[in-house]
């Protein structure tokens, strides 16, 4: 099986080069599909399928998407069908084929779990676009009408680092070495990749910080998510960040008066006086961009992948009652660096693993032989294909369980 | 003095039907359409409080939703067949008063024991050869699951509520062990679709096309009503299913006649849980082509009302899995449709059980009113 997974990320990796993170990636090989007749937006049907629904982060920010694209493009409410609460089993290939069924031109899904049953549904209907979020499978199953969309999202985990970092800084002196907790859903890339650029975010300002990750197994679970980050605080654990979509961990801060950094809303609600900022995606310009190229007939990328320059990631609003002096001036400077080019995340010098600076993947487990340093001395994330691919644990971080 | 007794008396009490007073048959028709009705007005004044919409409109969006096209329909037989199935396969053991709540445990094993033939196995073999082991090792799995605690019960009388319910516990933690064992990607905690390239060990859906259609589950029905038909005629016209009726009435009857009651039991859960098994088999190859903790979804406690519902009559099981199946599916439209949350058609198919279970009350019993006296 590993082997298989090896051929089959590495036939991904390839076919998904150009595709995403290059700014000119309008320009694609692997895009082949003839031009569907030119639809009128009128016309026009887009389907979502959701694993949770508006009571839930991940999901909520989807639907914000979804409706900036309907704004954008003029949509009625009856050209969009929405599939709530679909759990990553038969019932999504039932709700994509159902969707299709019903008339939809092109279809999104948003859970990682989902990306065999949306191949499955892609293969019965080639007429139909399907798009999926976070997985990385589109480029190696050979269907033209199979797409993966990520986004940059680690560049905002970053910059809530940043935020974090400067409280920390504030509380307890920029070369403090105190412990800072997160709450993981599961163990793999996607996961990894984004505490991993939140903690080279906190590190930027704190060197000396280390930080403990705890999974659920969920991706949502509000009780096991508030225990999960308890359990941290009672570990000694300051501040507490999240790559998981409730406000679990965000009402555990509130209670126990421990700074939060939340993930795609913003956990003022919850933690009105702890919480600083979430990292957030805009899922917004993917929408437009994917349905708008449907409407014009034309092909669009297999593999997409965009991050702030394009307004595809970004912060919530700093809360002005926690944040530390300073904050807004130093994400803007943040920004501005990573916008430019010039700060680069996964930057090879800020990070070791066992005391090694890394510098190639070619040979490591895990990355099936794909070298994702750059010659520039990063990193290369999302650069290859849309889906997130770093997987070090690095020097600073423990994983407190590793079953998931 | 009659003064007095009036004050005593309470306005009104409850009595059990006796046999002069039990309902007639149509009687008992009328009052459960009667229930349903009331059910559906409750709902309508729900949905018209949420949203404001038309409520015979929404019960249209419902009908739509659950046999609107061609792959609904199908989609509803589905899971109306694997909803009989698991009903079928814990009627014996509830016909025989043991309470056997670990049906969705017997599904899981089955379920892991089927994907575990499809991965090792699929890639070599193929066609009718896997099918066989995968549907032998799926009824073996939940036959050893069902089994355990039926010995414990007949030879230390053991309670086997609590028995079966911790083998749940058991079968999901498998199950999450495997999960991880053989997911997809590591520490992603799921593992896909199994065999997606080649669909080896995926019942056809495109059995008898010419006639069904090109997409269908004509396999799945075909199999659950031949087991249907054979489980009623099992528990009526067999010796096993008289001796499990006797066995149910009273154990000292069964023993007085002659039956050997421990014997009775085992035999009955291992049929009980291979049954189960083989639903996990027909969930994983028929529909699912994967494993999770949640690919019972919880059909081994819904069967448990459809199968008390029924009477144990298998037919009326069909009717009553369907009906159940129905709203669930309809429900998933009108939350599509009219932006209500899925929450919201639990409720309501939680509003028509209600109903439903709650008439079963004024069919076993009466309510007597002050002042009036029983004409024993």
């Amino acid at each position: 099986m590993r082997k298989f997974l090896a051929v089959l990320l590495s036939v991904a990796m390839v076919l998904g080069v150009a595709g995403c993170g290059s700014s000119n990636s309008s320009t694609k090989a692997d895009d082949t599909k003839d031009a569907a007749t030119t639809e009128a937006a009128s016309d026009i049907k887009v389907g979502f399928i959701f694993i949770g629904d508006e009571n839930e982060g991940y999901t909520y920010a989807h639907v914000i998407g979804a409706k900036e694209m309907q704004e954008a493009l003029g949509l009625s409410d009856d050209q969009i069908i929405y599939k709530w609460n679909i759990p990553e089993n038969e019932q999504c290939y039932d709700a994509a084929v159902d969707l299709a069924e019903q008339g939809c031109n092109i279809i999104f899904s948003n859970s990682f779990g989902h990306e065999d049953y949306i191949i499955q549904a892609a293969q019965e209907y080639p007429d139909v676009q399907f798009c999926h979020a976070t997985g990385y499978k589109a480029a190696s199953s050979g269907l033209s009408n199979m797409h993966n969309y990520f986004t940059s999202v680690y560049q905002s985990r970053y910059v809530s680092g940043v935020v974090a970092g400067m409280k920390l800084a504030e509380l307890y002196g920029a070369d403090t070495d105190v412990k800072i907790g997160y709450v993981g859903a599961y163990s793999y890339a996607e996961v990894i990749s984004g505490f991993t650029a939140y903690f080279l975010g906190v590190r930027s300002i704190c060197p000396n910080v280390t930080m403990e990750v705890k999974y659920t197994g969920s991706w949502a679970n509000q009780a096991l998510e508030k225990e999960t980050a308890e359990a941290l605080i009672a570990d000694g654990c300051v501040l507490i960040s999240q790559h998981a979509d409730t406000t679990g961990a965000a009402s555990a801060c509130e209670a126990a008066k421990v700074y939060d950094v939340g993930y795609n809303v913003s956990m003022m609600e919850a933690a009105p006086n702890y919480a600083l900022t979430s990292a957030s995606i805009k899922w917004g310009p993917y929408y437009t961009y994917a349905t708008q190229s449907v409407i014009n007939g034309e092909s669009f990328e297999t593999d997409w992948c965009r991050g702030h320059e394009d307004g595809a990631v970004w912060i919530t609003d700093l809360n002005e009652v926690a944040v530390a002096e300073g904050t807004k001036e130093k994400v803007d400077e943040t920004w501005a660096a990573i916008d430019d080019g010039s700060l680069k995340v996964f930057d090879t010098s800020k990070w070791t693993v066992n005391g090694e600076t890394i510098t190639s993947t070619a040979n490591i487990d895990g990355y099936n032989g794909v070298e994702y340093i750059s010659p520039d001395g990063y990193f290369m994330e999302s650069e290859l294909a849309s889906a997130p691919s770093f997987q070090f644990i690095v020097d600073g971080i423990t994983e407190l369980n590793t079953v998931y | 003095m009659a003064k007095d007794n009036l004050k005593k008396e309470p306005l009104m009490r409850i009595v059990k039907r006796t046999k002069n007073s039990t309902i007639s048959n149509k009687m008992a028709v009328i009052v459960r359409v009667v229930a349903i009705l009331l059910a559906l007005i409750v709902c309508g004044i729900f949905i018209f409080v949420l949203t404001k919409t038309n409520p015979i409109k929404v019960y249209y969006g419902m009908i739509e939703g659950a046999m609107g096209t061609n792959r609904r329909v199908w989609n509803t037989l589905r899971d109306t067949m694997i909803l009989l199935a698991v009903s079928l396969a814990i009627t014996p053991a509830f016909k025989m008063k043991f309470w056997n709540i670990g049906a969705e445990g017997q599904i899981l094993v089955g379920g892991i024991a089927t994907a575990a033939v499809m991965r090792y196995m699929g890639a070599t073999m193929n066609g009718p050869g896997l099918f066989a082991v995968m549907i032998v090792v799926s009824i073996v799995a939940g036959m050893v699951w069902g089994i355990i605690p039926a010995i414990f019960k007949a030879q230390y009388n053991t309670n086997e509520t609590l028995f079966t319910l911790m083998m749940n516990y058991i079968a999901i933690q498998l199950t999450s062990y495997f999960c991880i064992v053989w997911e997809a990607v590591k520490g992603s905690g799921t593992i896909g679709t199994i065999n997606q390239e080649t669909r080896n060990g995926w019942i056809s859906t495109s059995f008898l096309g010419n006639i069904f259609g090109q997409f269908n589950y004509s396999i799945n029905v075909i199999l659950v009503i031949i087991l249907m038909v054979v489980m009623a005629y099992y528990l009526k016209k067999t010796k096993h299913g008289y001796e499990i009726a006797v066995v149910g009435e009273s154990e000292n009857t069964a023993r007085y006649a002659g039956i050997n009651v421990k014997k009775v039991i085992i035999r009955t859960m291992a049929i009980s849980g291979a049954l189960c098994g083989l639903t996990g088999f027909l969930l994983v190859s028929g529909s699912s082509h994967t494993i999770s903790t949640n690919t019972a979804g919880g059909r081994g406690f819904t069967a448990i009302i459809v199968s008390w519902l029924a009477k144990f009559n298998p037919y009326m099981m069909l009717l009553i899995s369907f009906f159940l199946v129905f709203l669930d599916n309809g429900a998933v439209q009108i939350a599509s449709q009219y932006g209500l949350n899925e929450s919201a058609s639990e409720v309501m198919t939680g509003i028509v059980l209600f109903f439903l279970i709650g008439c079963e009350f004024f069919l076993n019993y009466r309510v007597v009113f002050r002042g009036k006296h029983e004409e024993a």
